[in-house]
């Protein structure tokens, strides 16, 4: 098995499992501190725009930062480049 | 003063218990005053590691509800003469622990001498955990290097950072070190475990210790003494090493790599 290990290309399982937390646990941490209502707010927020505008989910970002002791909850939502003659 | 230490991780089965067990006899070891408080509310096991389960009258929770006075539940440890448990009550009541009942049994532990407090949380992110943690100075965050625990760790260490005491009083909040366990050398080489390195970079946190995976930590829950205890294990000075670390020396990791093998050894086996 050591001389065959020598010319196996795939990579090591513990690498796999380092890329796979590096990725989860940042993700997590962004969450992390923020309102539980945000995921909901945001589904809400996009049911509603929906209605009027044919957006795609991730067109809607909402990021709650702090600016001079304040809260501030930043919405964007990218709208699709309108067509003509309507 | 006496010094909190919880013992936490998120995760079961990753060695908590085992880890205070160790943490609190080697501390004792050195001549400090230490108790060892189990915070598993229901599922009682430090008494059985730390080989004192037939010595349990009274509890953790008996001391909060008034029905004992704190020496009364203190045992004391047979081999340590500076070494106390508090077992954890086997009630099936949640609400048996309460802040305000945690934060006066960890004063008068601080104004009988205790020095050193080490709380040895539940898993999961529950009220057991939750108060485990809240009183702590330091926490001892122990990690097997597989995924489920690195992130249930993760999730921990947010948890000290903003659930505790330290963290609401903006005091520099609670000091968080990780202990590695069940650290196999060998496969960390051939690339099937994450390393110490990989575990440290991920979590972003110093390292006080690596257990090496050892059948002696087995042995040690049979016989009811705890694994630092039996001198001749690598599981043994690697606590040790640990508790120095604590103590505030600075000691190079021992058994993170594999012990080398001779030319025959590797030729033909074993």
């Amino acid at each position: 098995m050591g001389l065959l290990a020598l010319f196996r290309k795939t990579p090591s399982t513990a690498r796999v499992a380092k890329e796979r937390l590096r990725i989860i646990v940042a993700q997590e941490r962004s969450a992390r501190g923020s309102p539980d209502y945000l995921p909901l707010l945001r589904r809400e927020l996009l049911e509603v725009i929906h209605k009027y505008v044919n957006v795609d989910p991730s067109a809607v970002q909402i990021n709650l930062g702090h600016e001079d002791g304040h809260e501030v909850l930043e919405l964007s939502v990218s709208l699709p480049e309108a067509r003509r003659g309507r | 003063m006496a010094e909190i230490i919880v013992v936490t991780s998120g995760k079961g089965g990753v060695g908590k218990t085992t880890t205070s067990a160790s943490i609190a006899c080697g501390l004792a070891q050195r001549g400090k005053r230490v108790a060892v408080v189990d915070f598993d509310i229901g599922l009682r096991n430090l008494d059985l590691i730390m080989g004192c389960e037939r010595r349990v009258v009274y509890d953790f929770v008996n001391v909060i509800q008034g029905d004992c006075v704190l020496k009364q539940a203190l045992i004391k440890d047979k081999r340590i003469d500076t070494l106390y448990v508090l077992a954890a009550s086997q009630t099936r009541d949640k609400d048996a622990l309460t802040g305000e009942g945690v934060r006066r049994v960890l004063d008068e532990l601080a104004a009988d001498g205790f020095e050193y407090i080490v709380c040895d949380s539940p898993a999961g992110i529950e009220k057991g955990a939750h108060l485990a943690m809240y009183f702590a100075d330091r926490a001892v965050v122990v990690v097997n290097p597989e995924v489920s625990s690195v992130r249930d760790s993760d999730r921990i260490l947010g948890l000290l950072a903003s659930k505790t005491l330290r963290a609401e009083q903006g005091n520099g909040g609670v000091k968080e070190h990780l202990l590695l366990t069940r650290y196999n050398p060998r496969r960390v080489a051939s690339g099937e475990m994450m390393s110490v390195d990989d575990v440290k970079e991920i979590l972003g946190l110093d390292v006080i210790g690596v257990v090496p995976e050892s059948p002696d930590v087995l042995s040690a829950s049979n016989a009811g003494a705890p694994v630092i205890l039996n001198v001749e294990s690598d599981a043994s000075r690697a606590y040790e090493d640990a508790v120095a670390r604590l103590l505030g020396e600075t000691l190079p990791l021992r058994f993170v790599e594999e012990p080398k093998r001779s030319f025959f050894a590797r030729m033909f086996g074993g």
